[in-house]
């Protein structure tokens, strides 16, 4: 029992550890690649390839004043950005980084707790996360950050409504809100995006905006808000603000994976799990093979936060009313359909060929038939 | 009318159902990115890497030597003159006699000084030279000071060294264009 508690301790400092390292080189990765898209080759001067650009980054923002200003909330002031930074940290707890490692004879998931809801928790814990940027925004008494607090908080309920429903679609396919079962049930590469494209996609889009980056950036937008809800702050009150948005993108990144991807699963793992089972013996071949899929699952997030970066670089941010009417009037309704098409394909018994099925009709419908209403409707006028 | 071939008139026609739904612009846009990530870049590592700036570029002050040695300068003072940022100033003196080998004229500058904080580089001394005695460098940069005793640059650091001489690219008018054309 002692050994177990201590191999999941270690596990539990690992995630945290991890999701802290790849926050700080993610600041890093961006910044290369940003150059990199503008034909630049952005920060190389701190250490070899600028590897140590990160760390001259963070020192900067701890020797620089922590200011709070006179009119400011003070309490709710620093609450803000410690608020953003624990629930940025708290949604790793359910992520399933691995399968099982084999530890004195017991199986110990890797992972910080395989609760039944995990995946409700992920939702509610990022729900919280507007918290942090509300109260920062409200208690800095300058009416910039108030906005960009109000549009964080208006914009992360409209996205969280599409992205629970095109959840939804997940759920039914898996029959259970555990993360790790999700994960499971899509042994090999029979990944959910190959059932779920259309769903894959709102998700995607949804995820950008509740991490708030862009073309969904309207929180921070600098050239409407000064510097959105963080224009007060400086110092390592604002690391944390920037920092807990690197971590929310390392865990959506990590949600992705996971619910479309296969999360640790890849093509041909049995394959590979019966190979070094036998080559290495049951317990280390287990051990390896579980590492081989830790490995995958981290390509998968390297992948998704590419290609996050790749989009901010790319797409110019949202106009207000366009950043509404994409969450109100086209996510939800197609998320809607996602749903009812999936439910449908379940109840065939084939939902690999039914939801295409499904998809393909939806589409011929809105491509074939929409626009002849629309002539209709503009002729009239 | 339009000024040049690059100008391209602004589509406000209505999107169709397809582009309604981004997609198609996004994966343009995408695609100029990706293309953009993998191309060469542009930036020069400067204190590692240098580029040449041609061979008009005027940087650090030479005084040049002849080919046995003796120094060109006269001491005439026409730089000083010419010069727009009075940078310059100079102490003349005669040559006396075993000096031949130093000295090309019988007058000579026993100091020459310029002030770099005044100069602005503008080569208007070495225009004004007519002994071909004062030249600004195209390779060389006047080094980054950080206290005023270093900025006045003296005979010292402005003679030319016998054993580096400095070689431009083009002496003339006519070869630096034919060198401009060439690049």
């Amino acid at each position: 029992m002692d050994t177990v508690l201590i191999v999941k301790a270690i596990i539990v400092i690992a995630i945290f550890a991890i999701s802290m390292l790849m926050a700080l080189y993610e600041t890093y990765a961006e910044r290369v690649i940003a150059a990199f898209i503008q034909d630049r080759v952005g920060p190389d001067r701190a250490g070899p390839f600028g590897l140590l650009q990160p760390l001259a980054d963070g020192g900067k923002l701890f020797f620089k004043e922590d200011f709070i200003p006179t009119k400011a909330d003070k309490w709710l002031f620093i609450l803000g950005p410690a608020v953003a930074m624990s629930t940025a940290l708290l949604s790793s707890a359910v992520i399933p980084f691995g399968d099982t490692i084999i530890v004195a004879g017991q199986k110990i998931d890797v992972q910080g707790m395989d609760v039944n809801i995990g995946i409700l928790w992920i939702f509610g814990i990022v729900s919280l996360g507007v918290y942090g940027i509300l109260i920062g925004g409200w208690a800095s008494n300058n009416k910039f950050a108030l906005y960009g607090a109000i549009r964080a908080a208006s914009q992360t309920i409209s996205y969280e409504l599409a992205m629970g429903i095109s959840l939804l679609a997940i759920i039914l396919m898996s029959g259970s809100l555990s993360v790790k079962s999700i994960v499971l049930g899509q042994h090999g590469i029979d990944w959910n995006i190959f059932y779920q494209p259309m769903g894959f996609l709102l998700f995607l889009t949804c995820s950008l905006a509740e991490c708030n980056r862009t073309p969904f950036d309207l929180p921070e937008s600098e050239n409407e808000l000064v510097a959105g809800y963080h224009t007060e702050y400086g110092s390592m009150k604002m690391g944390l603000y920037l920092f807990s948005e690197y971590v929310n993108m390392f865990i959506s990144s990590a949600v992705l994976a996971s619910l479309y991807l296969g999360g640790f699963n890849y093509p041909g793992m049995d394959f590979v799990y019966s190979k070094l089972v036998g080559s290495f013996g049951e317990v280390t071949g287990h051990n390896i093979a579980t590492a081989i899929g830790t490995l995958t699952l981290f390509l998968k997030i390297f992948f998704f936060i590419f290609l996050f970066m790749w989009i901010r670089w790319t797409l110019p941010r949202f106009r207000y009313d366009q950043l509404m009417n994409v969450a109100w009037k086209w996510m939800m309704p197609v998320a809607i359909v996602n749903l009812i098409i999936t439910a449908a394909a379940e109840l065939s018994g084939k939902p690999l060929l039914y939801n295409w099925v499904g998809l393909a009709i939806f589409g011929a419908i809105y491509f074939g038939l929409f626009p002849i209403f629309k002539k209709k409707t503009v002729s009239a006028n | 009318m339009t000024l040049t071939n690059r100008s391209r008139k602004t589509d406000n026609s209505e999107l169709s159902i397809v582009e309604n739904t981004y997609f198609p612009g996004i994966f343009k846009g995408m695609g100029v990115t990706i293309k953009h990530f993998f191309s060469k870049k542009v930036t020069i590592r400067y204190p590692e890497q240098k580029r040449y700036l041609g061979p008009v570029f005027r940087g650090h002050h030479i005084l040049k030597r002849d080919e046995q040695g003796r120094e060109r300068c006269t001491a005439c003072g026409l730089c000083a003159v010419a010069c727009p940022a009075e940078a310059i100033s100079m102490v003349a003196a005669e040559r006396v006699k075993g000096e031949e080998k130093l000295y090309r004229e019988e007058k000579y500058a026993a100091s020459y000084e310029v002030n770099m904080l005044r100069c602005i580089f503008c080569g208007l001394c070495e225009e004004a030279c007519p002994k071909e005695a004062v030249y600004l460098r195209h390779d060389k940069f006047v080094p980054v000071f950080t206290s005023r005793d270093q900025v006045i640059y003296g005979k010292d650091q402005l003679v030319e060294d016998m054993s580096d001489r400095y070689l431009r690219d083009a002496w003339t008018k006519e070869d630096m264009a034919k060198l401009w054309i060439k690049q």
